[in-house]
């Protein structure tokens, strides 16, 4: 997850001072451990098990792969973990995975640790993913500005939950969608072409428990041009439209 | 090394279980190619990894992550080559050895690249080398030395990678910020140990080696992992801060803790030996020690007999030489003893040298009760001791990860020989042999099918009743090995075993002693036995029913009580006051095996010598030189005066002794002569007991590693699994956040 916090650095960067910088690039280091520590809430004991229908989907997942190699199903059947367990993987989750893969744990939590979409940590409901990669920064009103909206309407940072429970926030770097920017993903929906009014209405309607819409909120297709399009505006040619005469 | 290849880049997959190991079922042998390393031709085998090629030339190479045992990780990049026509410098470890290619190690190019990447390791190491245990022996200090700029550019004020330390338990000791992620470790405790759970988590710059949740690392190999770690990450808990390695001399000898025979380094400084080294040994013990051979020479400084002692009441009195060998010819005097009433007990710590000296004395005295300290030792030995093969590990143990299919008898080769369970380790994984056991289960590092308990089973097995899928891999193997432990021998059943497996053997001899491969194996763990029955040390049958009036106890510790009478005159010879000493009469201080240059000879019959790297403390003697003055004293005189005299003895005893570090097969007559003997033997069938493991704590098995410290902890960390995991650093200890 260092790569969440690239931007932190950038945003203090802009206070220039006279002197000679030495570091030109801080050392970064992701705040997340990547050892496991007991909790209440995050220890082996904590049973999990595959609900059956889930068992029956993980099932679905490995007969994709050979036999012998069982545990090429880890990533989906982690996520599957992920999704029953409330959108984190904890210990026992992964414990779960290895009993089920035949492999050893530390295979899992070796994946597990690598993949910053497994999240090792609780989630709210709503696990707001902000977009803060350069193109989203600099797109639209630029993601600095979301950022700051959501800040102040959840009243929390990035890394946090807020008090009721409902939003999780964290910066997340380029989700693939910057011809959209800027734009935050909310548990498996993208928001995208966000304005600080849209961006609140979005979180409005979540807290309130309704889906809005996902996709672009500035009501454009896709990522169709804004102005109109300005080519491929005809019917599509129909098979050997152009042809000659004695081919069509 | 032909079949490496097939393991490239994939420890992770051959670290699972369940059917999930990585099959190559035999070594393909290829064409050799010839390519040029810096104007120079080489020829070498299709496969080698360019590295090795550069090697062969005479061309160092730098490395961190590559390791010639290990699986290839090609992580560090230290090992960059320029090659003709590739665009840029390549990894040498991770490339194959291409025909006609033109490689050069010692261009601009090449030397900026590995400055590069030296500069790059070095960026976040924390280059604490004062306080560091690795100075002197750091492949990172040498290679930045050598390698490295001369100046660093780095000013980061906002300072260096910092990796929170790991417990792995009373053996090794963590620094992990000085970590470079070369994985060797992660590749060591997973192919070679074991032990799936060491493994790196996290990615790019937190990276991190580790077992994600707190564990220790449960291995009685885990100290060869501090050998392997390049830098100063892993390092020793026992020898933390003891000795800088250009203070120690270095002596090559050998182990004696097990009867693998490892190949060792004893590392001492003035009288004191500060740590043992392995030494590679190919046909032996590659380049890996077990933790035992490793940590227990802190035992050699505790509970010493370092004078010589006499019984006064209940109470051990010091005395000179003269006054306890005195005491010694009183006390054989008035015991009274005669003929084969006179006892020697040899234990599994006596070297050759004084076995052959000891019997030549017990011999002249006239007596014929050679006994050692195992449960039935007072008799002689199911196996005799005429025949070498029928006591040997005769497939040796370079050879036994050849065998497909492996029967192990009531043994453990984890505790037993570590050494040989790397290798069992090895053929699991990568040719896929399967394993079967009749005895106590163990933890393995190998799948085994428990197909019985007892010699009853073994008969049943042996028989053609073998059940379940083992049974049916038994019939088809091509190199099938039966090992019968050393408990099973010295117990009960020993006979009926050897004859049950002796018949088998026999009956299919095409593929058990087939040319090249003889898949008969005694497997001993102490290492006096293979020699005490190489030079007949050996009661015969009369003498083993004498009621002994005198007993010699040769480093006898693991002697049972109940057979020493109470009213006999009894003498104990060794280097610590055990057991053994307890019982004594008299003890006589003799020498431990880092203190002596005598012969050992291991369990497949290899006479290696052991050669002396500190003098024994105080007035202790070296063996033999005990006993040739005890002989004077009683009036047997024995007739050597030096080592090289007494070693003439040996040879007359058997040439075998003094052929060192040679490996002498059996003819297939005299193997097949030696399974008829044993399948002769007139013995009632095995019965329904079930076998014990002979050894229940690995770290506490003789004198040494029972008055070691370190062992000690070891045995309440991994036998009783009492280890408390420090929390490594609580001040981190809070919750992890999103960021
Ligand atoms: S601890 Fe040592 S051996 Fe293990 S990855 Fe780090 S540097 Fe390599
Ligand atoms: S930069 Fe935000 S989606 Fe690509
Ligand atoms: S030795 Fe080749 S990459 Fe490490």
């Amino acid at each position: 997850m260092s790569l969440r916090s690239a931007l932190a650095p950038l945003r203090q960067a802009v206070r220039v001072t006279p002197r000679r910088a030495f570091g030109s690039s801080a050392s970064r280091q992701s705040e997340s451990l990547f050892v496991h520590r007991d909790t209440d809430y995050n220890n082996p004991n904590i049973k999990f098990e595959f609900t059956p229908e889930n068992l029956k989907e993980a099932q679905k997942i490995i007969d994709r792969y050979p036999p012998q190699y069982k545990k090429a199903a880890c990533m989906p059947i982690l996520d599957l973990g992920q999704r029953q367990n409330g959108g984190w993987t904890s210990i026992s989750v992964m414990n779960a995975v290895a009993k089920l893969l035949e492999m050893p744990k530390m295979r899992v939590y070796e994946v597990a640790t690598f993949y910053t979409m497994y999240n090792r940590e609780p989630v709210a409901t709503n696990f707001v993913q902000l977009c803060t990669t350069t193109p989203c920064q600099l797109g639209g009103c630029g993601s600095t500005k979301i950022l700051e909206t959501i800040e102040s309407h959840l009243n929390v940072h990035p890394g946090q939950t807020t008090k009721d429970g409902k939003f999780t926030l964290i910066e997340v770097e380029c989700l693939g969608a910057c011809s959209n920017a800027p734009m935050m993903q909310i548990n498996d929906d993208f928001y995208e072409d966000l304005t600080p009014e849209t961006t609140i209405q979005v979180l409005q309607a979540l807290s309130k428990g309704e889906r809005p819409k996902p996709g672009p909120q500035s009501g454009r297709r896709t990522s169709e041009n804004s102005a109109g399009l300005t080519t491929l505006t005809g019917p599509p040619p129909k098979p050997g439209q152009f042809n000659l005469p004695e081919f069509q | 090394m032909p079949g490496r290849r097939s393991v490239i880049g994939s420890y992770q997959a051959v670290a699972d279980i369940a059917g999930q190991r990585f099959f190559s079922t035999t070594i393909p042998r290829h064409a050799d190619i010839t390519l040029t390393v810096d104007g120079k031709e080489v020829t070498v085998p299709q496969g080698t990894a360019l590295i090795q090629a550069c090697e062969a030339a005479g061309a160092t190479v730098p490395r961190f992550c590559y390791h010639d045992r290990l699986a290839i990780a090609g992580n560090c990049r230290m090992c960059l080559v320029e090659v003709e026509r590739s665009p840029k410098p390549v990894a040498s470890c991770a490339m194959p050895a291409m025909p006609g290619s033109k490689v050069f190690t010692n261009t601009p190019l090449v030397h900026k690249a590995r400055e590069g990447v030296m500069e790059f390791l070095l960026a976040n190491h924390p280059l604490d080398c004062p306080i560091c245990d690795q100075g002197g022996e750091c492949d990172l200090q040498d290679q930045s030395m050598r390698y490295g700029s001369d100046r660093t550019r780095f000013h980061e004020i906002t300072g260096k990678r910092a990796t929170e330390n790991k417990d792995l338990g009373p053996i090794v000791k963590t620094s992990m910020n000085r970590c470079i992620q070369c994985t060797r470790c992660v590749r060591f405790a997973n192919d070679v140990a074991g032990v799936e759970d060491l493994g790196t988590t996290g990615r790019g710059n937190d990276l991190q080696i580790g077992m994600y949740i707190e564990k220790t690392m449960d291995s009685e190999m885990s100290g060869n992992i501090i050998d392997l770690c390049p830098v100063g990450a892993l390092t020793s808990k026992p020898y933390a801060f003891q000795a800088r390695p250009w203070e120690l001399k270095k002596t090559e000898s050998v182990d004696v803790l097990d009867a693998v025979g490892s190949n060792i380094r004893v590392d001492s400084r003035g009288v004191q030996v500060m740590r043992v080294q392995p030494k590679i040994n190919d046909e032996i013990n590659e380049e890996w020690i077990n933790d035992k051979t490793r940590y227990a020479y802190d035992g050699l400084k505790y509970q010493r007999l370092t004078t010589p002692l006499v019984r006064e009441g209940d109470k051990f009195v010091p005395a000179t030489w003269e006054h306890a060998m005195e005491s010694i010819r009183h006390g054989f005097l008035n015991s009274g003893a005669r003929g084969d009433e006179i006892k020697a007990v040899a234990g599994a710590l006596a070297d050759t040298e004084s076995l052959v000296a000891l019997k030549d004395l017990i011999n002249r005295m006239g007596s014929e009760n050679l006994t050692t300290d195992t449960p039935l030792g007072h008799l002689p030995s199911p196996t005799g001791s005429e025949i070498r093969s029928n006591y040997l590990f005769n497939t040796s143990i370079e050879t036994a990860n050849e065998a497909d299919a492996v029967l192990l008898i009531g043994t453990n080769p984890r505790h037993e020989a570590a050494i040989l369970n790397t290798r069992f380790r090895k053929s699991y994984l990568q040719t896929g042999a399967e394993f079967a056991l009749i005895g106590e289960n163990f933890d393995s590092t190998f799948e085994y099918e428990h197909v019985g308990t007892s010699a009853k089973d073994v008969e049943s097995f042996l028989g053609g009743k073998g059940k379940g899928a083992f049974g049916k891999i038994w019939k088809e193997a091509k190199k099938p090995l039966v090992i019968v432990g050393s408990g099973v021998i010295e117990g009960k059943e020993g006979a009926a075993v050897l004859k049950a497996v002796s018949k088998h053997m026999l009956d299919n001899s095409a593929r058990f002693l087939a040319e090249g491969w003889n898949g008969f194996s005694v497997l001993q763990r102490a290492a006096s036995r293979t020699a005490a029955l190489d030079v007949g040390f050996t009661p015969s049958a009369a003498a083993s029913k004498a009621t002994p009036k005198f007993v010699y106890l040769l480093n006898a510790d693991d002697i049972d009580p109940s057979t020493i009478p109470e009213n006999a005159f009894v003498v104990y010879q060794g280097h610590h006051g055990d057991l053994g000493a307890q019982f004594a009469d008299v003890c006589l201080p003799g020498a431990a095996y880092t203190e002596k240059a005598t012969t050992w000879v291991n369990t497949e019959g290899r006479s290696q010598m052991g050669r002396t790297a500190v003098p024994p403390p105080g007035a202790s003697r070296e063996d033999w030189k005990i006993l040739r003055a005890l002989s004077e004293v009683v009036g047997e005189p024995l007739p050597y005066d030096d080592i090289y005299t007494l070693r003439e003895r040996m040879w007359d005893v058997s040439p075998t002794l003094l052929r060192y570090d040679t490996l002498e097969r059996p003819s297939a007559e005299l193997v097949t002569a030696g399974l008829k003997q044993l399948s002769s033997a007139s013995v009632s069938a095995g019965s329904a007991t079930a076998f014990k493991k002979p050894i229940s704590d690995f770290y506490r098995t003789d004198p040494i590693s029972r008055a070691s410290v370190t062992m000690a902890a070891c045995s309440k960390a991994f036998t009783k699994k009492e280890y408390e995991t420090t929390q490594v650093d609580d001040a981190i200890g809070g919750q992890a956040s999103y960021a």
